[in-house]
């Protein structure tokens, strides 16, 4: 019996996605203390050593590495998500508390008290921003300094999308030296440094401590007319940590003034370029500044390919599950109740078009920086291909077999069970797996929140320009889109009825 | 049996059936016949409620079919011109389906009804792709003889058949009706068809309306207008021979 059997399948997809659900999702620990970093290669050197120190404490502690921007960071750092990342002072005047207005750094520490957060001495070095051209580059334009940029109009800017927007980025550096002539475009800061030495652009906006202004020959251009703030480190962290592990603060605030910008960036260099896993040169950083042996957890690529599949399963087994179990019964309706359809078809459509990063970043909010947030934000991109495949596939069944049902009698319970479910199965079944293949692909995003994945290696790999790594995710993805293609074509093939196999 | 007061359905601005009263006895056979788009597979419906008259009274066997849907389609059986078998399901299935959804058990008719219609009961196992369109139309009407209804209604039930099956077909309805001695409504544009199986009560509709009701000899001999014979007129002589024969 068709029904049976179809039956039968949707028991067995519900049971597999509650058994996975079960098996990943579990009881979670008590929360370890979570070190954050945004996604750049000092940051992600610094949350190491902050995690190592709060380790060595005692402290059962955990690393979020290359997180999104510091907007994400520190609201989740203000929503309890995380308990101390590293931030810079110029970051936090010029950016996060802009409309604060506060003059000093005495006045930055009291407001930040008061929001529950504080703020340690500076680690010893200024990451300023930068603009920085090729040297070769520069003594053939006479460039030495930012004001010289403005006798070459035309020239190309690579500026990270955070530089082109932030008020203390490219519009204040623009205006302060009027600079309108440039022609500035937005790309991925490693990415920029690539194109700079291709020569397909001529500066990029860089930080003072960068590993690559070495590795690439490059010089920075004097800000002449002291535009950029000081952006000295510092550790920012959650008041609370004081009563919840005071060990782990203090030993993570050791890190006051212990690093100077040479010494930032060899580490940086080290790590960028010279490929040393980030722990194993936080490792040896403590060793050498504190005499302390840390524990580095370097995961080999096998166990990384495993943690990283089980984390890609997890954001894709629970949210397709959740698709699935709310998107047929809203295509259900929206085909049986007209008036429905073009508010629910529109509404799954228009949750399609808001751009993914956004739409993390707007779930952060509710769900904080968890995996949850990436399943939700999953979840409603896989509805719209499932809807409107279900909506389409009950709503051209063809004429005569509706009069045939209704003539024969059916109520609408049985007309839905024997007639048109049967008839929209395949349909339906097609939509889950557009839906499956495209939450494949955008669940590599996750990792922009820390939810893990295949995005995690590829992020990685970008930061570090390291093609193997960026493999390591891309090609797991792709093949876990070709298998769960495959698996969907065999169950279409098992459970369409060899009369409708013909048609 | 079955009995049209005034009965007014419009499709927009269109009257399909545009003030029609008409009644059938129980037991008889009848076929309504016209030109494409005179409105006798609208009647057709109308008369088993799968579409609501607009206006006027549809009655069968006494009661409004604008009631209890559900009890009347258990009472007539239905078939259409395509078959309107459902694909997904054998023709077993198909054949079973109203017995199921009318909580029936029918299983122990399958052979008598494969009989009636003289349908190969091996073919039961098939899907209706796998069937030719003779074989299709057989498996229809079983369906629509399964739960061994008062009334039969056919929407063109040989219109998709090429000729040869079609009317191989037609002999066999004729006996078929004999047989069950149920009563019968069916809608077909041919008129040798309708004088065939419905000799003694043939209705030809134009525009909604009834332009004349009664036996085929009647609308030959005493045509009621112009358009009566100019129908009768371009059908007759296939008739004459089938009516001959």
């Amino acid at each position: 019996m068709s029904v049976r059997r179809w039956l039968a399948a949707s028991a067995v997809v519900v049971v597999v996605a509650v058994a996975l659900t079960l098996v990943f999702v579990g009881a979670a620990p008590d929360r370890p203390l979570r070190v954050g970093s945004k996604t750049f290669t000092e940051q992600v050197v610094l949350g190491e050593v902050l995690e190592q120190l709060a380790s060595s404490a005692g402290t059962n502690a955990e690393h979020r590495r290359d997180l999104g921007d510091s907007r994400i960071l520190f609201n989740a750092l203000l929503a309890g998500d995380l308990d101390a990342y590293p931030e810079y002072t110029g970051t936090l005047f010029a950016e996060l508390l802009r409309d604060e207005d506060l003059p000093g750094f005495a006045e930055l520490r009291e407001h930040l008290g008061g929001l529950g957060l504080g703020i340690s001495e500076p680690i010893g070095f200024n990451n300023t921003y930068a603009i920085a051209m090729r040297r070769e580059r520069a003594a053939e334009l006479g460039v030495a300094r930012v004001s010289d940029l403005a006798d070459h109009p035309g020239l190309r800017m690579g500026f990270t999308p955070g530089f082109m927007e932030r008020a203390d980025g490219w519009p204040g550096l623009r205006a302060a030296y009027g600079l309108a002539g440039l022609d500035a475009r937005g790309m991925n800061h490693d990415l920029a440094y690539r194109a700079l030495e291709s020569g397909d652009i001529d500066a990029v906006d860089a930080y003072s401590t960068d590993a690559e202004i070495a590795y690439y020959d490059l010089v920075w251009l004097e800000d002449d007319r002291r535009f950029f703030p000081r952006y000295d480190a510092v550790v920012l962290y959650r008041l609370d940590l004081a009563e919840r592990a005071p060990e782990a603060l203090a030993a993570m605030l050791r890190l006051e003034g212990a690093l100077d910008a040479l010494a930032m960036s060899a580490l940086n260099e080290s790590a960028k370029i010279g490929r040393v896993p980030e722990a194993v040169v936080a490792q040896r950083f403590i060793a050498e500044a504190f005499g302390v042996e840390t524990q580095a957890v370097v995961e080999t690529r096998a166990q990384r390919l495993v943690r990283t599949t089980l984390e890609q399963l997890r954001l894709v087994g629970v949210s397709m599950l959740a698709a699935v179990l709310v998107s047929i019964p809203l295509g259900i309706v929206a085909a049986r109740v007209r008036p429905a359809a073009p508010l629910v078809l529109g509404a799954v459509g228009i949750l399609q078009t808001i751009p993914a990063l956004a739409l993390l970043v707007l779930l952060i909010r509710p769900f904080g920086l968890t995996s949850t947030t990436a399943i939700v934000a999953l979840f409603l991109y896989s509805l719209l291909p499932i809807v409107r495949n279900t909506h389409a596939a009950l709503t051209s069944i063809p004429g005569d077999l509706r009069e045939s049902a209704d003539a024969i009698g059916l109520t609408a319970a049985q007309r839905l069970r024997w007639i048109e479910m049967p008839l929209a199965t395949r349909s339906i079944l097609a939509g889950i797996k557009t839906a499956i293949v495209i939450n494949i692909g955008t669940a590599t995003l996750a990792a922009l929140i820390g939810a893990g994945g295949y995005g995690q290696p590829i992020l990685t790999g970008i930061r570090l320009d390291d093609f193997g790594l960026i493999l390591e995710g891309a090609v797991p993805a792709a093949a876990m889109a070709i298998v769960f293609g495959l698996t969907f074509d065999g169950i279409e093939r098992a459970i369409t009825p060899r009369g409708l196999r013909a048609a | 049996m079955i009995r049209l007061t005034d009965v007014v359905k419009r499709f927009g601005d269109h009257a399909a059936v545009d003030g029609i009263s008409l009644s059938i006895k129980r037991g008889t056979t009848c076929a309504l016949i016209g030109p494409s788009g005179c409105g006798k597979s609208t009647l057709l419906r109308v008369m088993l409620g799968l579409l609501p008259a607009d206006s006027g009274a549809v009655e069968f066997d006494g009661r409004s079919v604008a009631g209890d849907g559900r009890t009347l389609r258990k009472r007539v059986g239905y078939a259409i011109q395509s078959g309107g078998l459902f694909p997904h399901l054998t023709s077993r299935q198909n054949v079973m389906l109203p017995a199921r959804a009318h909580g029936v058990d029918a299983e122990s008719r399958t052979a008598e009804l494969a009989g009636l219609v003289r349908l190969e009961p091996a073919l039961l196992d098939r899907y209706p792709s796998e069937l030719s369109g003779g074989q299709r139309q057989r498996v229809a009407l079983m369906r629509a003889l399964v739960l061994t209804p008062e009334a039969l209604l056919l929407d063109e039930p040989l219109g998709a058949l090429d000729p040869v099956v079609r009317s191989e077909l037609q002999t066999e309805l004729k006996a078929l009706f004999a047989t069950l001695g149920k009563t019968v409504v069916l809608v077909t544009h041919d008129l040798a068809e309708a004088a065939y199986l419905a000799p003694d009560d043939i209705v030809l509709l134009r525009d909604g309306t009834i332009a004349q009701r009664g036996p085929f000899a009647e609308l030959r001999e005493k045509p009621a207008d112009a358009f009566v014979s100019g129908f009768v007129e371009a059908q007759s002589r296939r008739v004459a021979a089938l009516v001959a024969s």
